[in-house]
């Protein structure tokens, strides 16, 4: 082979490695391209339903002002048209509270039972057990909450609670009907155990061994470690977890609008555990198809708009509570 | 720094309380109540196994009996008559997820791609996009309904099986992002360098050896995302709105197994209620299956995982 002809071999060597480099510097470009397509999409959707709402609200609070937040009015009547959300405010606060109230201790206790009491065969079956009540649409919980689980809380909570302190204790007055805030707030804390559990399980996983250890060497019972070793260290990380289970209970909507008895304007306002009330989503549900005007319409868009907020700022709450728990962790690895 | 110390700290007041404790007490006395604890604690598994348990035995028997080929094929009948079936809101489910998934899936892969893979040369993008994505996760599904409703119902001028499919692949995405990130890291390190040491361009070691790799992962995200989204009600109220006939064109209401739950329930007739469990328990047959055999496939993996590492 000359050299001239070695030459040009190798030129067209160059040119085809060139040519490569190009086609794979253009599918290069073009797969990033792609990715951040889609991430820029995420973005924009919340950006999108930010948007929406505040640029649907925009009427009723024109027409309210802050009024529509601390008002108890509601009445969608063509030329008596007043919104105040307050009471479907309060609705699912107290609604979320009850939930947390029942659900955080449960979801704890299952948290610690599964991790640290039972053979780890065993937890693995049970957690399994747990998280399908996740699965569990909330539609169905609803369903079931309508037709079998309210005659349970009305006969055997309910009645026996008003019976014997309805008379003293105002928060058990009025006589129970089964659809009220208290039994809302009972199936919302059945739905939120399992998220609360799984991350719990979680954080108290991520806890040095070493820690239980110590305990252990040091003569305590199985409690007396969890009570010592596991509970301080993952305060932080159960705090974010409950806070997650509360964004859901806030946000939840099918079974409650089956079950908390719909009540309207200041009747929403819940004056015992057995009173009927409304929360932000289930009014949402309940009304947005018979809006019966465009303010209607646009006040059902402020409530989402409120639930929005409230929801974001309870999540992020969440989300920086745990990093900050993660962070801590890697602290105590080094 | 300070960090450290401050644990320390933590821990010697830990083991202080430990030995005041373990001395102080008698020791039948602390065994007690080590018992009673969990005896308690045992007792709330069972406090949380009671719901479930209730449910699939009531919606077994109650929605067993609805079961017939009118049941699932037909078109509902006139209300109270306890006529037709659920048949637009099975055809309605399954479009409508399907859709979303068409459109959730891709996009939710690729975040989690750009998360796992590109994240590095750009760091406040990601997480700036992480954050994002955790606010998704947790806006009530109410909310993003209300936003589909206005932005494509509103501008198509008629609720739509595409508005439902928008709304539920906003709900997808998010999910699918984030258990996508979490696989694709799960791919060893050395196989990305030994592809990179064949002269392979970026985008086809992520093509050829991430995704690939991550196939079932990636898969597990994305059906644990269709669960999710099939028992979805309350934003299908406000994009695809619910009607008692079958699928006809794009921008005419849909109807969807959840919303006819709630309709079934909302009357006042007994037959009524018999069609909703029997909806309900083809609902959860459906997101149930979808779950345990997400589980036992994502239980697998895991092995698979262990063996090539």
């Amino acid at each position: 082979m000359s050299l001239k002809d070695s030459n040009a071999a190798h030129a067209e060597l160059v040119k085809k490695l060139d040519l490569r480099n190009k086609k794979s510097l253009f599918g290069d470009k073009f797969f990033k391209g792609l990715v951040i397509g889609a991430s820029l999409y995420t973005l924009l959707m919340v950006a999108l339903v930010l948007f929406s709402l505040s640029e649907g609200s925009i009427p009723i609070f024109v027409k309210e002002g802050f009024n529509f937040i601390i008002g108890t009015d509601w009445n969608a009547v063509e030329g008596r048209e007043s919104f105040g959300a307050l009471p479907y405010i309060i609705g699912t606060l107290v609604s979320s509270a009850i939930a947390m109230a029942i659900a955080v201790p449960i979801s704890v206790g299952i948290a610690i039972f599964i991790t640290e009491m039972i053979p780890k065969k065993l937890g693995t079956v049970l957690s399994f057990v747990v998280e399908l009540l996740a699965a569990v649409p909330s539609i169905v919980y609803g369903l079931w909450a309508l037709f079998v689980f309210r005659f349970w809380i009305r006969d055997f909570v309910e009645e026996p609670l008003h019976n014997s302190f309805g008379d003293y204790i105002s928060i058990f007055a009025k006589a129970p009907f089964g659809l009220d805030v208290f039994t809302a707030g009972i199936v919302l804390a059945i739905m939120i155990i399992p998220i609360i559990t799984a991350v719990s399980r979680e954080v108290m996983k991520a806890i040095p061994h070493s820690q239980k250890e110590a305990a252990y060497a040091l003569g305590a019972t199985r409690w007396e470690m969890v009570k010592t070793a596991i509970l301080p260290s993952s305060k932080t990380g159960l705090m974010g977890a409950s806070f997650l289970g509360l964004g859901r209970a806030i946000g939840e909507t099918m079974l409650v609008t089956l079950i908390i008895g719909n009540a309207i304007g200041l009747a929403a306002i819940p004056t015992s555990l057995f009173s009927q009330s409304q929360t932000l989503s289930s009014i949402i549900a309940n009304e947005f198809n018979e809006a019966a005007n465009d303010l209607h319409l646009s006040a059902l868009i402020g409530l989402g708009l409120v639930l929005f907020i409230i929801t974001i700022f309870i999540n992020v709450a969440a989300i920086f509570i745990i990093s900050r728990v993660s962070k801590s962790y890697s602290n105590v690895r080094e | 720094m300070s960090n450290i110390s401050n644990n320390d700290k933590n821990k010697e007041k830990n083991y202080k309380s430990i030995i005041r404790e373990t001395t102080a007490k008698n020791a039948s006395k602390r065994k007690m109540k080590n018992n009673m604890i969990t005896v308690l604690l045992a007792s709330f598994v069972i406090i949380a196994v009671i719901p479930l348990s209730s449910i699939l035995i009531e919606v077994f028997k109650n929605g067993a009996g609805a079961f017939s080929f009118n049941f699932l094929f037909l078109p509902p009948g006139s209300i109270g008559s306890g006529d037709g079936g659920i048949g637009p809101a099975i055809q309605g489910t399954l479009l409508v997820v399907g859709f979303a998934t068409l459109i959730g899936a891709p996009v939710g892969v690729l975040a989690g791609v750009f998360l796992s893979e590109y994240s590095s040369s750009s760091r406040v993008f990601a997480y700036i996009l992480r954050l994002f994505n955790d606010v998704l996760t947790g806006i009530p599904s109410i909310v993003i309904g209300i936003a589909g409703y206005i932005t494509i119902v509103l501008t198509m001028g008629s609720f739509s099986i595409l508005a439902g499919a928008f709304v539920l692949s906003v709900i997808m995405i998010p999910i699918i992002a984030r258990v996508s990130e979490e696989t694709l890291k799960l791919v060893p390190n050395t196989l990305r360098e030994a592809a990179y040491g064949l002269g392979l361009p970026k985008w086809k070691v992520v093509w050829h050896i991430v995704i690939k790799g991550s196939k079932s992962g990636i898969l597990t995200g994305i059906v644990l995302a269709i669960s999710r989204i099939a028992g979805e009600t309350a934003p299908l109220i406000m994009t695809i709105l619910g009607t008692s006939l079958f699928f006809s064109s794009f921008n005419s209401p849909v109807d969807a197994l959840p919303l006819r739950i709630w309709r079934l329930a909302s009357q006042p007739y007994p037959s009524a209620h018999e069609q909703g469990w029997g909806a309900a328990l083809l609902l959860i047959l459906l997101v149930l299956s979808l779950s345990i055999a997400l589980r036992m496939f994502a239980q697998k993996r895991s092995l698979t995982f262990k063996s090539t590492t």
